[in-house]
């Protein structure tokens, strides 16, 4: 009863945000092409740091290929859900209509994280997943069962990971107002991603494993397609996700108490 | 006469922003925060020792980056996101009453928010020199005096690219989609993440035609002692704006004459 009433208003909320998306649809093509270049515009990147030896932190170009590949499908998901929600968040408190969300009927978290979508983010995860598919067949990768449901695992485990460290921030802002810039900080941090964990210093590996984990959320889904990767590994990816899920959800229900609407 | 009469608007333009920044100092150190990609990169080169393929050594190396760190903390620029937003609100519409260009005003908000950005990036450079004690170098006064004059050219350049692009919101009104995929190869082509030297041969044959290196990589290196033809890069940088600035002049009035005052 409750999922179908779940169900049923997420369907709702597709159906206008998309129509109100729709109403750019320049934009969507802008955004497609800014989906591409910065894609080529990595690879170009990836193909500097090779010309030396031929490897990047013991990866190969096609290797650390699939690391493009996954980021992009990754940042077309946060492109198309968690950028356009979780920066909502911000005016929301800001100008105090948080108070409506509040007051609704329904799962406030469930409003805000998923109340608007943005279209041009399926297009540039589709750009990742015929990187992804290309990949496959370069690196001769053989899909079976085993590989798809480890590889599934590992990605949903890094979407969670993700969502989890935008709303983290988004939240914050229920005491500093003002956190577009820290999601900026996350975004910039969050580029290191398109990068093997190993191409980096002992040091800043511990840093993105530790404090912000990054190197779960590209590094180790390519690590299962390569073959590459160790049970504990993707097990620890497993603890981290639900870690980071459960605790965003009570952040976010502490973070409620100190809620105190604008101007009024 | 009336050079003195914009000498003094701008003066209290500047004031008044400076003031306005100075109550956000909390952003302002995020945003230098944002800007510490060029240190994962330098990361990412020392610890694959990239930089023998461009035979420059480790020190060197890190100056630049930490250079085109600098330049990037004063040549940010976010008056297409700033004008987007007055423009759609209808706040464009008293500001064009005013006897003075609306685009002063937001000139003046960027040159306050780098006086205010000023002592965060000298932080971030102070723990940087920390970590890495053997880079420590004092540039001469002539060089620094340059530097700092082409860091200005480079942002005045960006701002008046920003600025053709924000005129764009008389016709649409999301120009900044535009400005997002225009980020793209400022990101890649500029210096920031690997310095113009170290790229391929059939990029750098067309690439010191574009405005792109003189973004970054001519100020980062001019200000790291690197070799560089000075009077080249500065002659490039002042080409520009030369070719820039009528544009956004002819843009400009073309604009206004379409304006439409939108929710007023």
């Amino acid at each position: 009863m409750n999922l179908r009433k779940y169900l049923k208003v997420y369907n709702k909320f597709l159906h206008t945000s998309l129509a109100s998306e729709l109403e750019y649809k320049t934009n969507i093509l802008v955004d497609l092409v800014t989906a591409i270049l910065s894609l080529v515009g990595s690879i170009f990147l990836l193909s500097i740091f090779i010309q030396n030896s031929g490897y990047i932190g013991g990866w190969k170009f096609e290797q650390a290929l699939i690391i493009q590949a996954i980021y992009t499908i990754l940042n077309g998901i946060t492109n198309t859900w968690f950028n356009p929600n979780l920066t909502e968040i911000v005016k929301h408190i800001r100008e105090g209509t948080l108070d409506f969300v509040l007051l609704k009927p329904i799962d406030s978290q469930f409003f805000i994280s998923l109340k608007k979508i943005n279209p041009s983010g399926f297009l540039e995860i589709t750009l990742g997943f015929l990187l992804l598919f290309f990949c496959i067949r370069i690196n001769q990768i053989n899909l079976n069962l085993s590989f798809l449901t480890l590889s599934l695992i590992t990605i949903s485990c890094s979407i969670c990971i993700l969502y989890s460290l935008w709303f983290f921030i988004s939240t914050t802002t229920i005491w500093f107002v003002k956190t577009w810039n820290a999601i900026e900080v996350l975004r910039s941090f969050l580029y290191i991603g398109r990068f093997p964990l190993s191409s980096f210093s002992f040091s800043l590996r511990i840093f993105f494993s530790v404090f912000i984990p990054i190197a779960f959320i590209t590094t180790i889904p390519s690590e299962v397609f390569l073959g590459l990767s160790v049970f504990w590994k993707i097990l620890l990816e497993i603890i981290v996700a639900t870690i980071f899920l459960i605790n965003s959800r009570r952040f976010w229900l502490f973070a409620l108490k100190y809620y105190s609407s604008a101007s009024s | 006469m009336i050079f003195n009469l914009i000498n003094r608007k701008l003066f209290t333009l500047l004031k008044v922003q400076y003031s306005n920044m100075l109550e956000y100092r909390v952003e302002i150190a995020l945003w230098a925060i944002s800007g510490i990609i060029p240190f994962f990169m330098l990361n990412i080169w020392t610890n694959n020792n990239l930089n023998e393929s461009i035979n420059i050594s480790d020190t060197l190396l890190s100056r630049y980056f930490l250079c085109a760190f600098f330049v990037r903390q004063f040549s940010v620029v976010w008056v297409v996101f700033s004008f987007e937003e007055d423009s759609l609100m209808g706040k464009v519409s008293p500001y064009l009453i005013q006897p003075l260009n609306p685009f002063f005003r937001y000139f003046a908000q960027h040159l306050a928010e780098q006086i205010t950005r000023f002592p965060f990036a000298l932080i971030i450079a102070f723990f940087f020199f920390i970590f890495n004690p053997e880079t420590i170098w004092i540039p001469n006064l002539g060089i620094l005096l340059l530097s700092i004059v082409s860091t200005f050219l480079s942002f005045l350049i960006q701002f008046l690219i920003q600025s053709i692009v924000a005129c764009l919101c008389f016709w649409t009104e999301k120009a900044s989609s535009i400005e997002r995929l225009l980020f793209i190869p400022t990101l890649f082509l500029s210096g920031l993440l690997a310095p113009v030297v170290s790229f391929p041969a059939y990029v750098k044959s067309w690439i010191y035609l574009t405005p792109f290196p003189y973004l970054i990589d001519f100020p980062a290196n001019l200000l790291s002692g690197n070799d560089i033809n000075i009077s080249g890069g500065l002659i490039m940088q002042i080409l520009w704006i030369f070719i820039l600035f009528p544009l956004f002049k002819k843009i400009w009035s073309e604009g206004t004459k379409k304006y439409t005052a939108m929710g007023s």
